[in-house]
């Protein structure tokens, strides 16, 4: 197997379209005599598979080709973007040309001579995911979670199991000449499920996923595991009362809680929020916005993670970035637009959903460093409060610095004792003043299952988050009791 | 020229549809529905004055579903030439091989293919330029830094345009197309006082760029929602009327239908299981559905699978009269495809008459709710909860702004709980209601 990201590329996209080197400097000389300081074309080449079962038969199976390029030419603060689904170098041409109208007449630029940039961070293997299980294999997989789930209580009553592969090969050209490419596969698997006890009916969904093959599930009872835990949370919600209303402690557990971390912190501190002014953090760097023993990385470099790139979609490699380093806010994440605006550097993170897009400042895997605490301590310390271990999603107002997350599985805390489970609520608190009330930080840092999708400007990329279990104090619960 | 340029669009498109058709057919496929599309755009945003993004959109597409007795698989494509159509026409019939005999599985009855094309009027393509499109914006955004000094600073203001055919076609010999167009500009803005800084915006969207709002008035309400939330406080928990401004009340709607819908029915997944013909909002309160309306933005004349669209009543007398179904739920459900394969068109949720200044008299003392954030809603249980912002009411008067407060309760006590539905109707979405008021939810804040 060819495991070189440009040997791919070439094969993938340049090579069917018959574009070569000297077709490239063509495009490029389009903005000869502008104004342009940036210019990329962003091709994209891939495919996606998902199967799922209903009432134990397989209910769906779909296959999407994408495939497509964008080119973008900034002048200053101006972008120019255009994109096809047709990669040809009429295309290419067209679309170079409508990109080039915002930019003013300029210096000349000199002919390319392309600079294949062979990266050295391979953070996933650059295999095709969709092949790397037979199909009979995927829908067994389907029907073991499904059967697992059924076996594992009779008031089981729908079980929706569904499992998804993308293999993405990207190619980006940049007006300093540089070639990057990236192979990215990314699967996802997802067990919901539906109980009925009693006439009280509840339904709850656990998964996983990563930069690997489907295969991944197969090992160590994975699929099996996603299958229990979502029977086992419907079941908790079931018995779960109403949950209360109004500013109180919350402990958050470990791992997929850290979604506080990504709205709280993690919007507030993407660079063209900072540049524009309009994030309620912009212009606090060397601040302290949170508390004491506090640390926040960005870090796109986890192997096989579903948030990591090996390059971000500008072909800059990704880093670790520490956005808050014991309570002082160090710095923000970068594209390139916005770190030479900023006269910063790019950190790697700038990502975009598709070449139809226009990519921007994200997150990659966002999460807090481990404290002392051990997390049974932190509950023990809470006389009357929260204690929330799974969310469903969350959403912030960058301005007002407002966020908001939702619980689907949180338990009341009594005299330092966990009670009676609640029913879903959202919680809603401040970004920068609901960090610096982090009066316990847990030593049980963890990393989520690999399900994350952010959504920021109607564009959609998978990420990571994490955390040790925290408490929060004053947070607002959202309840009705 | 334009408008034959069209036609050879709608044309391929149809071509297209055919072909995939007939090749799926001779991979011995029983059935096959296809849906071929194809639009083009534009799109700028200005911000403070300069122009920020210019956007050319160019957007194709096929996707088909193909049936080998009652085993199915779908595969679609973005890339149009040969090699990919086939390759997508292969995917898919690989694929039916690994689902399961499903019983319900299938094309939509043949006797329920729309037969009649009335022309609605969706199609006016805005012959715009970049140019025109960027002074309309920096207008927009001047109306909208011109309201007020404490406008300190800007989110971007954006013109839009988008036109576009899509074509379904399936084995029953069903063909139909689709063209329209959609408009937009909208515009965003940010307001500063001592440490409050807040952010709002303002949109119209029409299929007529003559029916948008113009961009001065755009800009001037942006500006005015944005700087009225300037020094928002939560209130202390408790519980009160609430009314929901028409902008986010249609989300209340909204969960109505997921509730009614067909998946949500035979999945067992709904806080109104079975409810068909059971009174679940107040007598008052009549939902419909009308697909014809000329211009409208959610107009249409067959459904995602090309069953005939007809006017109807889903709920009436307070009373639902009507589950949404395609043709999958509705077998499963021993049912009728009611043609909302894809969803619904131009809902309309009747008002009592009131003025927003009598439903604030009529409250009393509430919370007036202008945005939403996050989306705790249960569709199995009903349970809400919900991050808000807008303004504490009492007697009938706006008192402040409020901001980081929940507001919850139960879906099905809240429809209970409807008091009244205001005549300011927003007509900008598929969905069409004034402001509505519920008489009491939790309210969680300091």
């Amino acid at each position: 197997m060819n495991t070189n990201p440009l040997h791919v590329a070439q094969a993938a996209i340049l090579d069917p379209a018959g574009l070569s080197e000297a077709d490239l400097n063509r495009v490029f000389a389009t903005f000869n005599q502008t104004s342009i300081d940036l210019a990329d074309i962003y091709f994209q080449s891939s495919r996606t598979e998902s199967w799922s079962l209903e009432d134990s038969i397989v209910k769906t199976g779909a296959y999407s080709i994408e495939q497509g390029f964008g080119v973008r030419a900034v002048s200053g603060e101006q972008t120019g973007f255009a994109y096809s689904d047709e990669i040809t170098l009429g295309a290419l041409l067209e679309s170079a040309r409508a990109a080039r109208a915002i930019s003013k007449s300029g210096k000349s630029q000199k002919a390319k001579v392309w600079h294949r940039h062979d990266n050295p961070q391979r953070l996933y293997l650059p295999s095709d995911p969709l092949a790397s299980l037979v199909d009979t294999e995927k829908i067994a997989l389907l029907h073991l979670a499904d059967k697992t789930a059924r076996a594992e209580s009779s008031y089981v009553q729908q079980v929706i199991p569904t499992l998804s592969a993308s293999y993405e090969v990207i190619l980006i050209a940049d007006n300093e000449g540089r070639l990057v490419a990236d192979v990215r596969p990314l699967v996802r698997m997802n067990v919901s499920v539906i109980v009925d006890k009693g006439g009280q009916r509840e339904s709850a969904s656990f998964g996983g996923g990563g930069r690997f093959g489907l295969d991944w599930f197969t090992r160590e009872g994975r699929a099996e595991s996603y299958a229990r835990e979502a029977v086992r949370q419907a079941l908790v919600n079931v018995e779960a009362v109403a949950a209360p209303a109004g500013s109180m402690d919350v402990v958050l557990g470990n791992g997929w809680p850290g979604i506080l971390l990504h709205e709280a912190v993690g919007h507030g501190l993407e660079g063209d929020f900072n540049r524009k002014g309009t994030s309620a953090f912009a212009g606090r760097i060397g601040e302290q916005v949170a508390s004491r023993g506090v640390t926040v990385v960005d870090d796109g470099t986890l192997e096989n993670r579903r948030g990591s790139l090996s390059v971000d979609d500008e072909g800059t490699p990704t880093q670790c970035t520490t956005l808050i380093e014991d309570g002082i806010l160090k710095g923000y994440m970068q594209d390139k637009l916005n770190a030479r605006l900023m006269s910063a550097e790019p950190t790697g993170n700038g990502r975009r959903q598709s070449y139809s897009y226009l990519p921007m400042p994200r997150m990659t895997n966002t999460y807090m460093h481990a404290g002392d605490y051990a997390p049974e301590e932190i509950i023990a310390s809470v006389d009357k409060g929260l204690y929330a271990v799974s969310f469903g999603g969350g959403q912030v107002d960058i301005t007002s610095g407002k966020f908001v997350f939702s619980s689907s599985e949180a338990y009341l805390i009594e005299n330092g004792k966990l009670g009676k489970p609640v029913k879903g609520a959202t919680l809603i608190g401040d970004g920068p003043s609901a960090m610096t009330r982090i009066s316990m930080i847990g030593n049980d840092l963890q990393l989520d299952s690999g399900v994350g999708m952010c959504g920021k400007a109607g564009q959609s990329v998978p990420v990571g988050v994490g955390q040790p279990t925290l408490r929060i104090n004053d947070l607002t619960v959202g309840g009705t009791a | 020229m334009e408008e034959r340029m069209e036609t050879g669009q709608e044309a391929t498109l149809q071509t297209l549809a055919e072909r995939v058709l007939e090749e799926a057919k001779q991979r011995g496929a029983t059935a096959v529905e296809v849906n071929t599309h194809s639009g083009e755009g534009l799109s700028v945003e200005v911000r403070l004055a300069e122009v920020d993004t210019l956007e050319y959109h160019r957007d194709q597409g096929m996707g088909l579903t193909v049936y080998y007795g009652q085993k199915k698989g779908h595969a679609s494509t973005a890339d149009l030439s040969e090699k990919a159509v086939l390759e997508t026409v292969e995917a898919a019939c690989r694929i039916a091989k690994y689902t399961a005999e499903d019983d319900y599985a299938g094309l939509a009855d043949a006797e329920l293919m729309a037969t009649e094309f009335p022309d609605l009027d969706l199609y006016h393509p805005w012959g715009i330029t970049a140019d025109e499109a960027i002074a309309l914006a920096r207008t927009c955004e001047n109306a909208a830094r011109d309201y007020s000094p404490l406008i300190t600073n800007a989110d971007g203001t954006g013109v839009t345009t988008y036109r576009g055919f899509s074509v379904y076609a399936n084995t029953h010999g069903f063909m139909g197309t689709n063209r329209g167009s959609r408009h937009s500009i909208s515009c965003g803005m940010v307001a500063q006082e001592g440490d409050s800084m807040q952010r709002d915006y303002w949109y119209s969207t029409a299929r007529l760029s003559e029916q948008l709002e113009t961009p001065e008035a755009i800009g001037k309400k942006a500006a005015e929602r944005t700087v009225k939330r300037l020094h928002g406080q939560p209130v202390s928990t408790t519980t009160a009327p609430v009314l929901y401004l028409p902008q986010i009340a249609r989300s209340l709607i909204s969960h109505f239908t997921s509730a009614i819908s067909g998946s949500a029915q035979y999945n067992k997944a709904s806080f109104f299981l079975d409810a068909l013909g059971e009174k679940v909002f107040p007598e008052f309160v009549r939902l419909y559905e009308q697909p014809f309306i000329p211009q409208a933005l959610g107009s249409a004349c067959f459904d995602k699978e090309g069953v005939a669209l007809k006017n109807k009543d889903l709920v009436a007398g307070g009373i639902i009269q009507s589950y949404l179904l395609g043709s999958y739920s509705a077998r499963k459900l021993g049912m009728q495809s009611t043609g909302n394969a894809g969803g619904t068109h131009n809902l309309t949720l009747e008002s009592t008459g009131q003025s927003l200044e009598a439903l604030l008299k009529e409250m009393g003392t509430g919370l007036l709710v202008s945005e939403l954030i996050g989306n705790s809603v249960n569709g199995i249980t009903g349970d809400y909860s919900r991050g808000a912002s807008g303004f504490w009411v009492e007697n009938g008067e706006i008192q402040y702004p409020v901001e980081e407060v929940t507001i919850a309760g139960n879906l099905k006590d809240m429809y209970q709980g409807i008091v009244a539905i205001g005549n300011d109707v927003d007509y900008q979405g598929s969905t069409r209601t004034g402001s509505i008021l519920i008489e009491a939810m939790t309210i969680a804040g300091k």
